[in-house]
């Protein structure tokens, strides 16, 4: 580690101007915060957090729209821990489930069509969100639907894909970036590769790193080096769970099952192609098609910058909330709630150095 | 949401399969790593596998963790109380 560390301080005197440093992983911003890393790290080298939680980049629409569906009757909402708390426009699945709407906590995809087949009487949605990494797990849950014909499980789909929403970031003039941190679990299932056009054609440099604090450091030094060196490439740090070419059996599963849609994301907005959906042979479990609501974009609740930190462009302690009308005990915002995102890791671990 | 932990196979019902993670079992699916093995190690996330990983890579992340235990160079969270003075 203090070999890394010395390595890092090297490099960036040899670099000689401010260098910033994207994560774009939920778990990297918490693991990055609550070792003490951020406060490590050379004055010349920050690291921002980019729209790397899930549960953060869904657009406050979409929690409407779960709310909309748990207050029909015979629908019960079946979500990830995380998303429950997140505010919609006007109610969290969690306020809706004091009001009376049965919304259940779920580990995984698999445990929602459970769910459906032991409450034949009900429909159960499950609210699926997340990235290449989750993705995966409910193609293949859907496909066993489908197999069982499970007529009462439906899914709210609002999978994201990370590299387009990576892409708009380095094509937006809000922020600089000069080097990405790549996911390490989204390149399990996506291959590292994935991630080399940003390199190439962008030419910004991609480390895929792991989720130790050594791998972080290890990732930015790799990142460093590359900068230093003027070289623009996708290289992976995380050899011990990532290939380029990742898991065939999940992309295929993913394949099968979704096809590439636009996607809102909270802060960025519609990005063309950043999306999954459904494809037309999966429509029956569509929960927007056959009960009949509408996603729109929603709102965000009064003041809350989550946005603005998502993108990168502010820290969380520059918005007016932090800290006063959110906290991690009363949370507003998204970034507040989910336990990976920067507000949240701000508020337990402090500021740390960011940029 | 994209972590994926390390657990041990313990028992196997293809496509189903037991797995213990620092000693708690659960149920996962492994159809997604092919042949998988009683005794193998596999990356875990929202129920499913998506990787397997030899027993180096296991002992590898495990010897990283106990380098990051307390009293490693990079210290483990101490309490929610926030670091005042680090400016930003």
């Amino acid at each position: 580690m203090t070999s890394l560390l010395d390595s890092v301080a090297v490099r960036a005197r040899r670099i000689g101007r401010p260098v910033r440093l994207m994560e774009v992983c939920g778990t990297h911003t918490m693991v990055a915060f609550r070792s003490g890393l951020r406060r490590l790290l050379p004055p010349d080298v920050s690291l921002v957090s980019g729209p790397g939680c899930p549960v953060c980049v869904t657009p406050p629409g979409l929690i409407d729209a779960a709310v909309e569906l748990g207050r029909m009757p015979e629908v019960t909402i079946a979500s990830f821990g995380d998303m429950v708390r997140v505010p919609g426009s006007s109610s969290s699945l969690e306020q809706a489930r004091a009001e009376g709407v049965d919304v259940r906590v779920v580990y995984s995809a698999a445990d929602a069509l459970r769910l459906a087949r032991e409450r034949p009487e009900r429909m159960v949605v499950f609210v699926a969100v997340g990235f290449e990494t989750t993705a995966p797990t409910v193609a293949l849950t859907v496909e066993a639907a489908q197999r069982s014909r499970a007529e009462g499980f439906l899914v709210l789909v609002a999978h994201k894909t990370m590299p387009g929403a990576m892409a708009a970031l380095v094509d937006g003039d809000e922020i600089r970036i000069d080097g990405f941190l790549c996911p390490g679990h989204v390149s399990v299932v996506t291959g590292a590769s994935i991630f080399s056009f940003l390199a190439k054609e962008h030419g910004v440099p991609c480390v895929v790193a792991g989720f130790e604090p050594e791998d972080i450091l290890k990732g930015i030094d790799m990142l460093l080096a590359q900068i230093e060196q003027g070289r623009s490439e996708i290289e992976i740090e995380y050899e011990r769970a990532v290939t380029w070419e990742g898991n065939r059996a999940a992309q295929a599963a993913v394949f099968r099952v979704f096809a590439p849609c636009d996607s809102e994301w909270r802060g960025l907005g519609v990005i063309p192609g950043s999306g999954l959906g459904l494809r037309p042979e999966f429509a029956r479990f569509n929960a927007v098609e056959r009960l009949g609501v509408e996603v729109r974009s929603g709102d965000s609740p009064a003041g809350c910058r989550c946005g603005d930190v998502l993108r990168g462009a502010i820290t969380p302690t520059e918005c007016a909330l932090f800290g006063t009308a959110c906290s991690p005990r009363r949370p507003l915002g998204p970034c507040m709630v989910s336990s990976e995102g920067a507000c949240a890791a701000f508020a337990r671990y402090g500021p740390g150095r960011a940029s | 949401m994209c972590l994926a932990v390390p657990a041990l196979v313990t028992s196997l019902d293809w496509p189903l399969a037991t797995i213990s993670v620092e000693g708690a079992l659960r149920e996962v699916d492994v159809s997604l790593v092919g042949e998988v093995q009683v005794g193998d190690y596999v990356l875990v996330h929202a129920g499913f596998a998506l990787h397997r990983w030899g027993e180096d890579d296991y002992l590898a992340w495990k010897a990283l963790m106990a380098e990051m235990a307390p009293g490693g160079d990079v210290g483990r969270p101490d309490g929610d109380g926030r670091r005042g003075g680090e400016g930003l």
